[in-house]
Formats: structure tokens, C-alpha cells, sequence
């Protein structure tokens, strides 16, 4: 068992075009360094200055981990991952 | 009737070119007149690899401003799931400038994240809720750069 991680198109460059990878951690932080070591270059581009980035959406089990710990989410064997870069703009 | 052409004529039949049928360009016009003065947004999902704009989803502007515009991020994974049960994607993505021309501020392009999608810009600056023509022009944002397109409006998608 393992934890699966979703892709978005624009990330995949950092997976060899894979939609889903996998990898294994006890809370969210720990997920991401064990993907950055298969996937370099992915963990800079969900956490900036020790935290996810603001226009970066991360999902387990489809909770927005903003509302279940941040970084310290719990993740465990079997879980579903989601990244989703936020759809934001505007003329400001 | 292939004949000599200009250069400049080759050049812009060329480039990238967004086809959407009229019903699609009027409720992405509508919306934008209707949210005005904040800024509207949504999507156009299609087919995955088919360019075809079909489905348009109104979303809320979580952000409910006149400066600038972001899915709510839990109405932004519904909308996802659901494209990729239908394996669609988001063949255009539109937001509306309510004070500033229809061209990408720096903010859109940096936040832009979709590099197969068509960047959508409807300005309402000039008539705000009220009926008459809107500035509608198309881009590609992909690593910062910004590509404006054609708009084909065609009756109906062939």
C-alpha cells in the first residue's frame, strides 16, 4: 500500500508526464520529501518559506488540507491525494 | 487555392486560434455583465484533446472582487473530479476585467496554470451591466508568456 498522489498537468514535467505518483509519509511534509526524492524539483513548487504555497491546493480524501493541518495533515496507506494549482487572477 | 501569400497574411492564419460557438461566447458575455463590477470566472471544459469548448461552468468568485478573481478551492476539486469522470478538461478558462482592458495583468499570468487552456478575457469596463459589445480576446500563458489568439465565434461547433 502506498499513498497516491494526483498530478496536475502543469507539475508533470516533475513526474515524467505521470497523472499519479506514489509515496509514503505519516503527515502531509513528510509525503512531499518522499516525493521530492523520486520527483526533484516537485517539493519547491508546492511549499515556499516552510509552507504550502498560498495559490496551491492540496486535498486528502478531498479535504483541503488548509482545514486539517496544513503540512501536519495526517496521511496514511490508502489515502487520495489531490494537488491542484488555485484558477486565480484578476486585474489587481 | 493555394497562391502566393503575404507574409504578414501567413502569419496570422498561422497562429493559434480559439473556436467557440455563440451560445458558449454569449453566457461567458452574460455572466461577465451580470457579476460586473466584480470580477466573473469560470471554465469551458471539452473532450480532453479535442479543443472543443462545450460546457460552461459558472463559478463563484470566492474572492467576490473588482480587482481580482479565484475558485473556491473546494468547488475548484468538485469541478476537477468531475471533469476527469468525464475525461474533460478545461478547454478555456474566463474571467472578466471590470475597470481594465481584456488583456492579462501580471497576476494572471503568474498564477496562470493551465498551459493547454484558453485564457479568456472579457472586459466590461465600457458597458458594465448594460447591454452592447464587449472586448473578448483569447491568450496562451504558458512560463510567463502570453500568446493572444484569433476568436472564431461560429454558430454552432462543426
Amino acid at each position: 500500500m502506498a499513498i497516491e498522489v494526483r498530478i496536475p498537468t502543469i507539475l508533470r514535467t516533475y513526474t515524467g508526464g505521470e497523472k499519479a505518483v506514489t509515496g509514503d509519509g505519516a503527515v502531509l511534509s513528510a509525503l512531499i520529501d518522499d516525493l521530492e526524492a523520486n520527483h526533484p524539483g516537485l517539493k519547491e513548487r508546492l511549499i515556499e518559506d516552510g509552507d504550502l504555497r498560498r495559490f496551491v491546493n492540496v486535498y486528502v480524501n478531498d479535504e483541503d488540507v488548509r482545514f486539517i493541518g496544513g503540512l501536519e495533515a495526517e496521511v496514511s496507506d490508502g489515502d487520495q491525494v489531490v494537488v491542484l494549482p488555485a484558477v486565480a487572477g484578476g486585474a489587481a | 487555392m493555394v497562391g502566393p501569400v503575404e507574409p504578414c497574411a501567413r502569419a496570422k492564419y498561422a497562429g493559434p486560434v480559439l473556436t467557440i460557438d455563440q451560445a458558449t461566447y454569449d453566457a461567458i458575455v452574460a455572466h461577465a455583465k451580470r457579476d460586473h463590477p466584480d470580477e466573473a470566472c469560470g471554465i469551458v471544459a471539452g473532450p480532453e484533446g479535442s479543443d472543443r469548448p462545450e460546457r460552461v461552468v459558472e463559478m463563484v468568485n470566492a474572492a467576490g472582487s473588482p480587482t481580482f478573481y479565484e475558485f473556491d478551492s473546494t468547488e475548484l476539486l468538485e469541478l476537477y473530479k468531475e471533469m476527469w469522470d468525464n475525461d474533460e478538461e478545461p478547454v478555456v478558462i474566463y474571467h472578466s476585467h471590470t475597470a481594465t482592458e481584456a488583456y492579462p495583468s501580471r497576476t494572471d499570468i503568474g498564477l496562470a496554470s493551465e498551459p493547454g487552456a484558453h485564457y479568456v478575457l472579457v472586459s466590461t469596463r465600457e458597458q458594465g451591466n448594460n447591454d452592447g459589445p464587449v472586448e473578448f480576446r483569447s491568450y496562451r500563458i504558458i512560463d510567463g508568456e502570453v500568446t493572444e489568439e484569433e476568436v472564431t465565434v461560429v454558430p454552432e461547433l462543426s
